[in-house]
Formats: C-alpha cells, structure tokens, sequence
C-alpha cells in the first residue's frame, strides 16, 4: 500500500491521473473502519487533508460552493443561514466525528444514510467533479449517486465539492435512531420550502437504495399551499386533509428494506412522521412574525 | 513509510505499514499507550488526541495524515507526578471505575473546557456524546466534569 500526500489541488490531480486506482481520504470515518478491520486494502491512498481548495465554502452569484473537505463541525459553527444542513451536520456522530467527517465524504461514500445527501438533494444540489484530464463537470445530485455506495465519479477525478441555488424559505432535516449521538439514521428526511419558486421539496434518507425525492407528495402540496391561498397570505391555514395526503405520499415515496436498524414497516412510517412534523414546522416557521 | 510527527511537542518518527492509524502509531511505534484501542471505528472515543488542535478519534486518523502535524495525547496534560486538575477531579468524584476510557474522557473534558469554561448541563453531554463507558459511569464523570470547571474558574 501507497500513502500519497498531495499539497494542492493540482498535485491531487495528478496523483489521481496517475494512479486511478487511489482512494481518497479526508476525515477517515469511513475508509479508515474499512481499513481497521481489514475489509479494504486500496493499493493506494491519496490523502486531501493537506489539499487548501477543498476546505472553503462561499456565496457566489445567488448560489452556494460547500467544498468538499468542509468539516461537519465548520458547517455547525459557519453556516447558520443553511438551517437544513446545519441540524443534518449537527446529528452526525459525535464532537470527534464532526470535527473530521466531510461533506465529501458523504457524497463519495454514497451511503443512502449519509445525513447530508436528503439535505443536497432537496437542495436540488450538484455535484462539482474535476480531473486534470478533462477538467471540470458537475452533475445534479441525482445523477451522482447511482444507486448504494454507487457514484458517477471517473477513477481518475475528485470531488471538488457540491453548489446550490440559494433560495428563501423555511425547512428542516430531521432523522429518527436509537440515540441523540453516533446514530446512523434508520430514516431521515429533510424539506424546504422554496418561496420564490412556489415549491415545497421533499427528500429522503436511509430508506431506499440512494436518497429519494418524494416527487408526488411535493406537488400535491405546491399546489394545495397555491388552492389554499397560503403562498400569498402565509397565515391562510392549509387544509389538515393535505397535511395527512402530503404525509401518506410521502411514506409511500420510500423504498425501505428490513436491515439490522428497522424494519420496512417501520421506516415508512417513520417517513409519514417526519413528513407530517416537517411540513408543520415549515408552515409554524413561515407565520411566525419576520421581526422575530 | 516513516511517519514524523510532532508529540506532545516532541519530534517523533517511525517506519510503519501506511495503513496505519495515528492510534496504533501512538501505541506500537512510540509507546504512548494512553490513547486506548477498544472500537477502533469512532464509536467509543477512547482514542481521543488532539490533531492540529482538533479533537479527533486517533483510530480513524491514518497515521500518515499526521506526518509533519501536530498532535497532542493524554500524556500530556500531566506534569510529572502531578496530575492534571480534571484528572484530579476525576479521581475525586469517583469517575474512574474500570478506568479504560477514562484516558478518552479526560481528553474530550479538557477539549470542552479549553472552548467553554462554564459549560451547561447539555453542553457537557453533547460534548461527552462521543465517548462511552462501558461500566456506564456516567453520572460521576458529570459530577467531574462540573468539579473540574468550578474549579477552573475559580482559579483563573
């Protein structure tokens, strides 16, 4: 085995154009369980802790750069704005684990309980690849994850990191497991309104082969908050009945299997409970005075 | 590959398996034992070290990562003979039992009161969430933790 240690973007670049075949590592928390309990022995390892480009985010024109080596616990402390996320970074594993674990990390790993990746995708969130060969493309969230622990990504490319269009409107993510720490997530959801756009997004984790979006449930209720004139007069109330429709859509959106962390039954309806809970938060947010 | 490291403010290196994680670095290759090896997958923290400053499970660091770095152990929060204060406050308040993880607590302590001296009661759990012990000691290392900060802020 080969630890290559790059100090810039470009030099990772090259490593990687010349040995494909290295696994990246950043904060550890995946590949090096892998490698602790013998399960993976890459042939080489080229590690982005060293790599500066990776670890910044920024606000450019409307949209939103999250680098891929920003740690969970930057995201806690820097990115208030981004209430989703936040609560996602927030419910990851443990001070030590936040202090490591990247947002890269979770979109390379691809795990479906990867407590960022409902967060993006209801972002409706892209991801930003680069090889020095071809340069840079992105693709949408949908197309790079490809199914469990499957991505897009080409061997000889990195992640650079993931942008989003910056919009207005209340949301949340919310994850249901055993303890308030070190929880892999036996179903997680996030949702954001998007109040410009008149669209309420859904997505969902840990309860079907990659993230889902619970497209049926999200246009159902766009349109409900439009027939019940919410969209303009934020305290005209929505129909309970579309609450309860907009819950049981999107229980049925999952695609939950029994693991040793729930069972399928469970899952869904963890699913129609996060939903409900979610779309009242938004809708309690969205009423509540701007001066608050 | 030889690993250089700078520990507890010391110099140190040595020729491992690159697959080698700062926690069996620590121990095997520079006798540091007191970062213990129990989970080794982040779930239990009693690996603790400080990585340039940043508390971090040392079983899920590749030792690699740390070369030319910095890295702080358990080892050094102790002068000596004399114990550091929430060690001290550990043994007090009765928060060692078996005492495996203690090594692990006493680290993310220190860590927390570095960044807040006056911690809430869900401060100090969320700041421990990372960090188990098996003989679920748990109300006596509180009992610590809030000794140790009383006492620090008295004395500074």
């Amino acid at each position: 085995m080969e630890v290559l240690l790059p100090h810039s973007l470009d030099e990772a670049l090259a490593i990687k154009a010349e040995h494909p075949e290295a696994v990246p590592l950043s904060g550890g928390t995946d590949l090096m369980v892998e490698l602790n309990f013998g399960r993976a022995r890459p042939p080489a390892i080229v590690d982005l802790n060293r790599v500066g480009e990776l670890t910044a985010w920024r606000e450019e024109n409307g949209n939103v750069f999250l680098g891929s080596g920003v740690t969970y616990a930057t995201i806690v402390r820097e990115m208030q704005a981004y209430k989703p996320l936040v609560q996602a970074s927030r419910s990851v594993g443990s001070p030590q684990i936040r202090n490591r674990g990247t947002v890269g990390g979770n979109l390379g790993t691809a795990s479906p309980a990867g407590d960022a990746l409902p967060v993006l995708a209801a972002y409706d969130a892209e991801v930003i690849l680069r090889s020095r060969a071809r340069g840079e493309r992105s693709l949408p969230w949908n197309l790079f994850l490809t199914g469990p622990k499957k991505t897009a990504i080409a061997p000889d490319e990195l992640i650079i990191g993931t942008r989003w269009r910056r919009f207005r409107g209340p949301g949340s993510f919310s994850k249901i497991g055993t303890r308030n720490a070190m929880v892999i997530a036996v179903a997680g959801l996030c949702l954001v309104i998007d109040e410009e756009r008149r669209r309420v997004n859904v997505a969902l984790g840990s309860v079907g082969p990659t993230i889902l979006r619970a497209t049926e449930a999200e246009e159902r209720v766009s349109a409900a908050l439009t027939s019940s004139g919410t969209w303009d007069d934020r305290s005209a109330p929505l129909n309970p009945q579309w609450i309860d429709e907009f819950a049981e859509l999107v229980a049925t959106a999952a695609q939950p299997l029994d693991d040793v962390r729930g069972t399928a039954a469970y899952r869904r309806h963890g699913c129609r409970v996060l939903a409900r809970r979610a779309l009242g938060w938004a809708l309690g947010e969205w009423r509540l005075p701007t001066w608050l | 590959m030889v690993v250089r490291t700078r520990v507890n403010g010391v110099w140190r290196e040595a020729d491992v398996w690159p697959g080698t994680s700062l926690l069996v670095f620590l121990r095997e290759a520079l006798g540091l034992y007191g970062s213990k090896n129990a989970c080794e997958q982040g779930e239990c923290g009693s690996c603790s070290v400080w990585l340039d400053g940043t508390l971090a499970c040392s079983c899920l660091v590749l030792a690699a990562q740390a070369h030319e770095r910095e890295v702080r152990t358990v080892e050094s929060l102790a002068s000596g003979d004399r114990l550091h204060p929430i060690q001290e406050a550990f043994l007090e308040a009765g928060a060692v039992q078996c005492g495996f993880c203690t090594p692990g607590f006493v680290v993310a302590v220190a860590d927390l009161l570095e960044k807040d001296a006056n911690p809430s009661p869900a401060t100090v759990r969320e700041a421990l969430s990372g960090n188990l012990c098996r003989c679920t000691g748990y109300q006596k290392i509180l009992d610590a933790v809030d000794l140790a900060a009383t006492r620090r802020r008295a004395g500074s």
